[in-house]
């Protein structure tokens, strides 16, 4: 029984294209599931339908998002906010514009607990101050009574890390979490989410278009192109041998460290016109 | 446009219409005052002094608009007074406009010395309260038409220099102007050739703004009674008298503060709408 | 160290600015063609009455001899003497600056409460036809200056509609057991609620009236930081965490959307200020704007001068706290 439950589920531009073409995927309690794509295929747009921040432009025509058995979609807006804040966390893709500037670090990571799960204040502290120790910020105390500008980015990023742990969620979207960062600062930070996510045991819907980071940390993955799933599988699956011929070409086109002039391949055109076709008959099949 | 911007925009270019409608229809009325105003706007008659105007009963024939404490008919005092009100806007507003527009040109891009004492008296001057300063300044210079035109010309022209001194500063550094003096362009040709066709759409919207800005500082040196001679019908002047019988004859005040309010408006509308049509700058 | 260092930078140009201020109006106002002895004397007087009392005036000796005369009375706190009502021009202004004050004061919390309001429920209402009539009333609002908005204030709420006061400052039968100018701070705190609100009616009109302008003013750049604050990524995160619009506006947005706010209102309540000038005469409200134009009238010299100084002083003052509460509120100074 998997905990969140995603069917065809249709979003559109207000009074445009659509973005994503009846999308279904599962992700099962405590699994980490990848979302790959290029720039534009709509990953990043299924976790914000999940989470309930898709961008005011944008509509959900149809589908299913089912959290626990729940459908969202069905819910008063206000439950279903308080559902998402007690249940799920984002982890947001640049760490420098996501923490408020006029607020101090520690109300950053407390207020959800003290303000909507109604933790005691000196609770809700302690628990962000274990949880700062946990993603090995030295001093948590005295972080806590920081203003964001005063810290580096990869602090910011695990002070973020720290946050969407805090209410123990149980499944947690990371948006690019490690994109904006420094590249040395990148594979601590992946390391951190893994061992974060492995201890706690929460599901992970991880959005990325690196599928080298995929091979590391995911259990599954869907492959989106134009807002379609074109394949889901496991990871070791995917890795091994890729089913749609646009996975197979975005696999080509992951540099490798070790044959770097190898690797960069670009898609093939005629794997484009294939995925493409495929949409197109999936628009007709809709409109029909 | 499905967020309703698209009607604003809409809207926006009818208010701009409609504003030039007004304004073109006051232009007409003024040059043909002499005309069109039904009495002398001058003519006292104490016997018809606070008649109402033509549909409340007690009004006299020929006296559309009623009458103020002395007789004087309102209409006619309405449009002498418009033609007083747009002579002030059109005089003072391109005086205004050409003199700090030329210190604001300078400032920025001969910068210097010239910016130096330009920004410095800029300062200066946001440091007095204008209306004030103008009221001071017409009580020198003595009332009466050049006077008003001259506390306008002296008070605003600081709205013009800051403005095209930043965008003149904005232009001179950008490719073009370099490329123009390459080819051997002076300094001074540069910067009317090159550098005021790119700052006109910004003095062009300025100055619409400022004619109405005009208008409604003449009205309020008319009203503290500081115009011109204080029976020549002028909007302000009509309005303070307004104000002290609005209890007892609310036409007094009520039609020429209309006219000012639709005249300032229209002015300002008017500057808005050209702004969102063709200035890349104020935008 | 920052922060004195430039406190006593802005503190010299100040002082700059003012002295700049003061030889402007001092050579502006003795180019008058009118004696303002001859006007105070009675018709008849003769030319020796004339010469005698501009000796007593300081008025016979050259402009620079004037100007040093009185520059160094002012350095020791002496602005001269009123021509018209030969009190001290020091008192007289000082006794008409609370009346003026308490109503600027006034007009800028009317206008941050109007502004601030038209603000947030234009974001709250974002994409809706009601922020389009938002917007719209803003622009009317803009396009219309204080003097105007008082008129027609004047014919709303004064004759039509008679709910407010539209002269003076207080109902002058009234028995007052002020000891300060400060009437309506001052009625508060002896709790004079009867008078309070006496006072309040006849303030509120020219207070709306000057707010109106600055209100919109506020409102349009209050609401467009807040429109590019709800973008960014703390907003969003802020939703997850289950908190609804009125929170994320209120607690997220509106902190880091004030600021730029604030340095904008700063120079905006100088134009306030100066509109009071029009609006005190408009209500006949007896502050010091009425004072001043009744003064340039009566060709008061010193009294004029001593107005126009304190105003350009007001101004540079309320830029100068601008700048340091910018300076308080933004983390990023305080830290830096």
């Amino acid at each position: 029984m998997s905990y969140l439950s995603i069917r065809d589920l249709e979003v559109r531009l207000k009074g445009g294209g659509r973005l994503l073409r009846r999308v279904s995927l599962d992700v099962a309690r405590g699994e980490v599931h990848g979302l790959v794509g290029e720039s534009g295929a709509g990953k990043s747009m299924i976790g914000k339908a999940v989470l309930g921040t898709l961008p005011r432009s944008v509509e959900i025509v149809s589908g299913q998002i089912l959290l626990d058995g729940t459908d969202l979609l069905a819910m008063h807006p206000a439950a279903r906010r308080r559902l998402i804040g007690a249940t799920c966390a984002l982890i947001p893709q640049d760490p420098l514009t996501a923490l408020n500037p006029a607020h101090r670090v520690g109300p950053q990571i407390t207020d959800r607990l003290v303000d909507i799960l109604r933790w005691p204040r000196a609770k809700a502290e302690a628990r962000a101050r274990e949880l700062l120790a946990e993603v090995q910020i030295a001093e948590p105390e005295r972080v806590m009574r920081c203003y964001p500008h005063e810290l580096s980015g990869g602090m910011r990023q695990r002070i973020l890390i720290a946050s969407a742990f805090a209410a123990e969620p149980k499944l947690i979207v990371a948006d690019e979490p490690t994109t904006a960062l420094d590249v040395t600062v990148q594979k601590q930070i992946l390391k951190l989410i893994q061992a974060m996510q492995e201890r706690h045991g929460t599901a992970l819907l991880f959005v990325t278009h690196d599928l080298g980071v995929v091979s590391k940390i995911c259990q599954r993955l869907s492959v989106l192109y134009a807002g379609m799933v074109v394949e889901d599988t496991d990871v070791r699956t995917f890795f091994r041998a890729p089913q749609h011929p646009y996975s197979r070409a975005l696999l080509a086109a992951t540099p490798k460290y070790t044959d770097p002039t190898h690797s960069l391949t670009p898609v093939p055109e005629a794997v484009i016109a294939t995925v493409r076709a495929e949409v197109a008959e999936a628009d007709r099949r809709a409109g029909a | 446009m499905l967020d309703g911007r698209g009607t604003i925009r809409h809207k926006a270019g009818l208010r701009l219409w409609l504003s030039a409608l007004w304004l073109g229809l006051l232009v007409v009325l003024a040059l043909g005052a002499p005309w069109i105003a039904p009495k002398d706007p001058l003519a006292q008659d104490l016997m018809l002094g606070r008649l109402p105007p033509f549909w409340v009963s007690g009004a006299e024939p020929g006296y559309w608009l009623g009458t103020d404490s002395l007789g004087r008919d309102v209409l006619s005092r309405i449009l002498w007074g418009a033609r007083l009100a747009l002579t002030v806007a059109l005089v003072a507003g391109t005086l205004t406009c050409l003199i700090g527009a030329t210190l604001g040109l300078m400032a920025g891009f001969l910068r210097g010395a010239s910016d130096l004492v330009i920004s410095r008296l800029v300062d200066i001057w946001m440091a007095f309260p204008p209306v004030l300063f103008s009221i001071l300044l017409v009580a020198v210079l003595g009332p009466g038409l050049f006077s008003i035109i001259a506390a306008i010309v002296l008070i605003d022209w600081t709205r013009f220099a800051r403005v095209v001194r930043a965008e003149a500063m904005t232009q001179g550094a950008m490719d073009y102007v370099a490329s123009a003096r390459v080819a051997g362009r002076g300094r001074i040709g540069t910067m009317a050739l090159e550098i005021l066709p790119n700052v006109l759409p910004t003095i062009g919207v300025l100055l619409t703004l400022e004619m109405g800005i005009a208008v409604i500082v003449e009205a309020i040196l008319s009203f503290v009674n500081l115009s011109i001679s204080t029976d020549a019908p002028s909007w302000g002047g009509m309005i303070a008298e307004g104000r002290t019988s609005v209890h007892q004859a609310w036409w007094v005040l009520v039609f020429p503060l209309l006219a000012l309010f639709l005249t300032v408006l229209s002015f300002s509308q008017l500057g808005e709408g050209l702004k969102d049509r063709f200035d890349p700058v104020l935008r | 160290m920052q922060l004195l260092q430039t406190i006593i930078l802005r503190l010299i140009t100040t002082a700059v600015t003012l002295f700049g201020v003061a030889v402007i109006v001092f050579v502006v106002i003795r180019i008058v063609p009118g004696n303002p002895i001859a006007m105070m004397l009675p018709p008849g007087a003769t030319e020796a009455d004339i010469a005698r009392l501009s000796a007593l005036y300081g008025l016979d000796k050259s402009i620079p001899e004037q100007f040093a005369i009185w520059a160094g009375g002012v350095l020791q706190g002496d602005f001269g003497t009123s021509i018209t009502t030969r009190q001290p021009v020091l008192s007289l202004v000082l006794g008409r600056l609370p009346a003026t004050l308490e109503l600027a004061i006034m007009a800028l919390v009317i206008a941050v409460v109007i502004g601030g309001v038209m603000a947030l429920t234009g974001t709250r209402l974002r994409g809706t036809r009601s922020e389009g009539a938002i917007d719209v009333a803003n622009g009317m609002a803009l396009s219309i200056p204080d003097f105007l908005w008082g008129l027609i204030l004047i014919l709303a709420f004064g004759v039509m509609l008679p709910v407010f006061h539209i002269s003076g400052r207080i109902t002058p039968s009234l028995q007052l057991p002020f000891s300060t100018d400060f009437y309506l701070f001052e009625s508060l705190v002896r709790l004079r609620f009867d008078l309070w609100a006496d006072i309040v009616s006849h303030m509120f009109l020219p207070a709306l009236a000057l707010a109106i302008p600055l209100s919109a003013v506020i409102g349009q750049l209050l609401k467009q930081s807040l429109k590019e604050t709800m973008h960014l990524d703390y907003v969003t995160l802020s939703r997850t965490k289950g908190y609804g619009e009125n929170h994320v506006i209120l607690h997220e947005a509106l902190p880091n959307a004030i600021l730029p706010t604030l340095t904008l209102i700063g120079v905006q309540f100088t134009f306030l200020i100066g509109g009071t000038v029009i609006i005190e005469r408009l209500f006949s409200y007896e502050g010091l704007g009425n004072l001043a134009i009744d003064a340039v009238i009566n060709r008061d010299l010193p009294l004029i001068q001593g107005i126009v100084i304190l105003f350009a002083a007001i101004f540079t003052v309320v830029n100068l706290v601008v700048d340091l509460l910018y300076a308080a509120l933004n983390p990023r100074l305080r830290h830096a």
